[in-house]
């Protein structure tokens, strides 16, 4: 198409078509931009630092000593795993209520296997991944191709897969778990490369973390140059890459302080960056928040809602198979009441995290740091001895305000339409 | 004066940027049936907006006399506390209630001790059924019974309020020959109960044959009332004064050269999903590479019904008919096949089925041609930017960025995104619906020019309008469309506003 666009006479001609150009490495301008650009977002994360702060003076430093880092991944690291998968399916705009029972049934699967059968460790881990594609591929096939709401899909879920669990159990706890299976939850990778009072491979690894992030920035933002993409000044990009790589070193050091690196935290660091990557570049997370943000404009525009859906649900009961494993491994057995609420904190963790009510919008990063913030303030609590029910009220008003916010956003979003 | 039982004076309604009503005045004289005829988006609902109180007293300029005393309603409770009461096309009934909880929906018959009296509400209920000739028992739900006979509760429910001037907005719009007949029939018992009716209807023959005087409203403005007992008006009489409708908007010159044939339809038969009625009957046409082909229809006519049923079935059920693309048939079943097969829709109403607005510039014009900017299931986001960027040059977005949230966005632009989604996913055939409604002149005049290069280009364009000068603008040819089915073909030299509103408001063959 060569013919130009002829303007009926008195229109002027587009003035902003040469904003971004002049946007282009203009340090102050993005300062600014990178606060306000998402308030949801970076609200969140200035909350987490202040809780941690806040719980670090509370707790006279307890609460960041090694020790209690470590403790607070090993405790929560499956709700984040499970929360990986919910914010994809709140995204999308279903809920899951029935992954603290999925988590309860898998883990019992692999108990029955691992213990009862004495069969390898592998073997449990496999079956209860694979009961968990199972359960997926059931809570799919209703929620995605006979159009059952997921609220009601997985809250019937929730009572039959707590009941098969009370049925593969035989109504008894299951323990324990051979020292290979406990390792998962437990064990620690340290002392590979000699200890000197600290884990020197935390640190080459947390070292390497680092330098990951920073080449693959530099490389984001070559390409973006070479798109004609704003970029942030160098020296702002310097800033974060100094600014994130302290934070990762502080905590590898913290860590190296204490066990080591936790094997958990290899397991979620690799999902978190694997999901992050997917719902954000890949094809099919563009279709989970297109269905999310116009499920009809979706459908018009050549998305296979179902399909989508379905796969969505068959990700989630695949993931409650890992925290299943995880959670059986760290308890180092498996009860019928297992996991029981689960479903409520990563539902949680995900709202909390930014993702909104209504669909569409919501990060897996998001949701792990709205995670992190339930795991700090639990944690905190319990450090400074504060009762269990007041433990509830906090983490429930703090639940509410989350999603306020949110919802008052949205309205003023809204209102500027 | 006194004769009159509603006066409406220099009514004046802006919305931003619209004039919707320009000072409109409507007489209405005690016990007749008034119908109030015009074009789509005439100003027709938004008068009877203004008269009920929807857009409460100051939100328009103008004054309203109801039984000669001066109106100021602040809301729809306020109009029908004096015996105005409205009932829409869209039906308001509770489906799960029975049909006398519904009668009695927020005005209950209750008993002495403020609990609802059953057997009063049933039995005034059965009254009210047998004065509208419904014989249906009270306690049945509202759910379980046609359209025609949810159509005379929602009249019951109105007596129930001692209605004295009852408004029907498009009433047979829905109904088949026999149900509409009926609901005429009853709209004549009334009068002679001196009740007043105000009828907006689209079907003329209806008016001639019901309505005592009809006004007629053409771009927000009254054009005249015609008194259609003292002199014999025929419909092309309504027609002249319904259309005539200057020809305002300028179009962008462009050389008409249609080549070959690229999409036909043939006796493509779509009902409607929920009621037992054809929204498209055996409609066939086709449109050539280089030619924009129109389609003009009253609401309710079938347009989008047909465009979308075209468009990988995206609407109704048990669809029949053939597709053939430069001659060879088609299968485009599902959206993604129609895509595939060159297929664009760019829906009319474009924030519920077109955009994701809380997403930015950049995601809604990929979001149909992801398979061009992905390999192996992986977004190239960067190249999705700089395509993003093309486009918001190129049809002149005006946006700070494309990473500017659709949702922020003028109706024009927004426009302006939806065409760039599907002119990316490069289809030969775009069906255009509604392409300009509810944006300003400036940017209408920058639709047309991208519809021309589209055409330049070669591609096949089919433009549905409710604006009879903007088809005659724009396009080489015109199927007129009415109750579903195609009533007439012309081409551009052929038609004028006045015989494509009278193939719009031809009779069907009475054969169902």
């Amino acid at each position: 198409m060569t013919s130009s666009v002829t303007r009926p006479p008195g229109q002027a001609a587009d003035k902003s078509e040469s904003a971004p150009s002049d946007a282009l490495h203009t340090g102050t301008s993005d300062v600014r931009q990178l606060l306000t650009r998402n308030l949801r977002q970076s609200g969140i994360y200035v909350a987490f630092v202040a809780i941690i702060a806040l719980f670090a003076i509370l707790t006279d430093g307890v609460s960041l000593s090694p020790g209690n880092i470590t403790n607070v991944l090993l405790q929560y690291s499956y709700i984040l795993i499970l929360a990986i998968g919910m914010v994809i399916v709140i995204v999308s705009g279903h809920i899951d209520l029935s992954v603290g029972s999925v988590v309860a049934l898998t883990g019992a699967t692999s108990a029955v296997l691992v213990i009862q059968h004495g069969m390898p460790w592998t073997v449990g881990v496999l079956a209860a991944i694979g009961v968990g594609l199972l359960v997926g591929l059931w809570q799919g096939f209703w929620v995605a191709y006979v159009g059952i709401p997921a609220f009601i899909v997985t809250l019937a879920g929730m009572l039959l897969f707590r009941g098969l669990t009370l049925q593969v159990l035989d109504n008894i706890s299951l323990s324990p778990f051979p020292p290979d299976y406990q390792r998962m939850a437990n064990g620690f990778l340290n002392g590979l490369l000699g200890g000197y009072g600290y884990d020197t491979f935390t640190l080459v690894i947390g070292a390497l973390a680092v330098v990951g992030y920073a080449v693959s920035g530099f490389r984001t933002r070559v390409a973006r140059i070479r798109y004609q993409q704003p970029v942030e000044s160098f020296p702002l990009f310097v800033a974060r890459v100094v600014g994130v790589g302290a934070v990762v070193m502080a905590f590898a050091w913290q860590l190296a302080h204490a066990r080591g690196l936790p094997i958990v935290l290899i397991v979620l660091a690799v999902l978190i960056l694997a999901y992050g990557i997917t719902m954000k570049q890949s094809v099919f997370g563009r279709q989970v928040y297109a269905i999310g943000g116009n499920l009809s404009a979706a459908q018009l525009s050549g998305v296979n809602v179902k399909k989508v859906t379905f796969w969505i649900f068959v990700n989630m009961g695949v993931l409650s198979g890992v925290a299943g494993v995880i959670y059986s491994s760290r308890s180092n057995g498996a009860q019928p009441a297992a996991g029981n609420m689960f479903e409520l904190d990563a539902i949680a963790a995900a709202f909390i995290g930014g993702a909104a009510v209504t669909g569409g919008v919501g990060t897996v990063v998001g949701a792990m740091v709205g995670g992190l913030i339930m795991a700090v303030m639990s944690n905190g609590m319990q450090l400074m001895g504060v009762d269990q029910s007041i433990q509830a009220v906090v983490k429930g008003l703090v639940l509410l305000l989350a999603v306020a916010f949110d919802v008052y956003n949205k309205r003023r979003a809204g209102a500027a339409r | 004066m006194d004769d009159h039982l509603l006066t409406m004076r220099s009514i004046t309604k802006t919305f931003p940027g619209v004039k919707a009503l320009q000072d409109v005045s409507l007489a209405v004289r005690r016990g007749e049936i008034h119908a109030i005829c015009g074009e789509n988006g005439a100003g027709k609902s938004t008068l009877m907006k203004v008269l009920s109180g929807v857009y409460p007293a100051g939100s328009y300029t103008g004054e309203i006399l109801f039984d000669g005393n001066p109106c100021h309603f602040s809301g729809i409770r306020d109009s029908e506390h004096v015996g105005i009461v409205i009932i829409h096309q869209e039906l308001a009934l509770v489906p799960y209630l029975s049909v006398a909880e519904n009668i009695f929906l927020g005005n209950e018959r209750r008993g002495s001790n403020r609990l609802i009296d059953w057997n009063r509400t049933n039995a005034e209920a059965a009254q009210l059924l047998d004065s509208v000739g419904l014989r249906e028992n009270p306690v049945t739900p509202v759910g379980q019974l046609g359209v025609g006979k949810q159509q005379l509760v929602e009249i019951a429910k109105a007596l129930s309020k001692d209605v004295r001037l009852l408004i029907l907005d498009e009433p047979t719009a829905a109904l088949n020959d026999t149900d509409s007949e009926h609901l005429l029939d009853l709209l004549r018992r009334l009068k002679e109960r001196g009740i007043t009716s105000i009828i907006i209807s689209h079907k003329l023959n209806e008016i001639t044959s019901i309505a005592d005087t009809t006004t007629v409203i053409r771009d927000g403005r009254t054009v005249e009332t015609l008194d259609m007992r003292a002199d014999e008006v025929t419909q092309e009489r309504i027609i002249r004064g319904m259309v005539g409708r200057d020809l305002d908007s300028r179009f962008p010159e462009r050389d008409s050269s249609p080549g070959e044939e690229v999409l036909r339809v043939e006796d493509w038969t779509v009902w409607h999903p929920t009621q037992d009625r054809k929204a498209v009957d055996g409609a066939s046409l086709s449109v050539r590479a280089g030619e924009v082909v129109g389609i003009a229809g009253l609401m309710g006519a079938g347009r989008t019904e047909l465009a979308m049923s075209i468009f990988g079935r995206s609407y109704g059920r048990d669809i029949s008919g053939r597709l053939y693309k430069r001659g060879k048939e088609i299968r485009a079943r599902s959206v993604s096949e129609a895509i595939a097969n060159g297929l664009a829709y760019a829906t009319e109403d474009r924030k519920k089925y077109g955009l994701n607005l809380i997403e930015d510039i950049r995601r809604n014009v990929s979001a149909a041609g992801l398979s061009k900017l992905s390999r192996y299931g992986w977004v190239n986001s960067h190249e999705e930017t700089k395509v993003a960027e093309e486009s918001r040059r190129s049809l002149n977005i005006k946006a700070p960025a494309v990473s500017s949230i659709v949702g922020k966005l003028s109706g024009g632009n927004q426009q302006k995104v939806v065409l760039s989604k599907w002119i990316f996913a490069d289809p030969d055939i775009l069906i255009l619906d509604e392409p300009t409604r509810g944006i300003d002149v400036g940017a209408k005049y920058e639709i047309y020019t991208i519809i021309n290069r589209l055409v330049a280009a070669g591609k096949a364009v089919i433009v549905i309008s409710s604006e009879l000068p903007e088809l005659l603008g724009l396009c080489d040819r015109i199927y007129a469309l009415s109750a579903g089915r195609i009533t007439g073909e012309l081409t551009a030299q052929q038609a004028t506003q006045e015989n494509l509103m009278e193939l719009m408001t031809k009779e069907r063959e009475l054969d169902r």
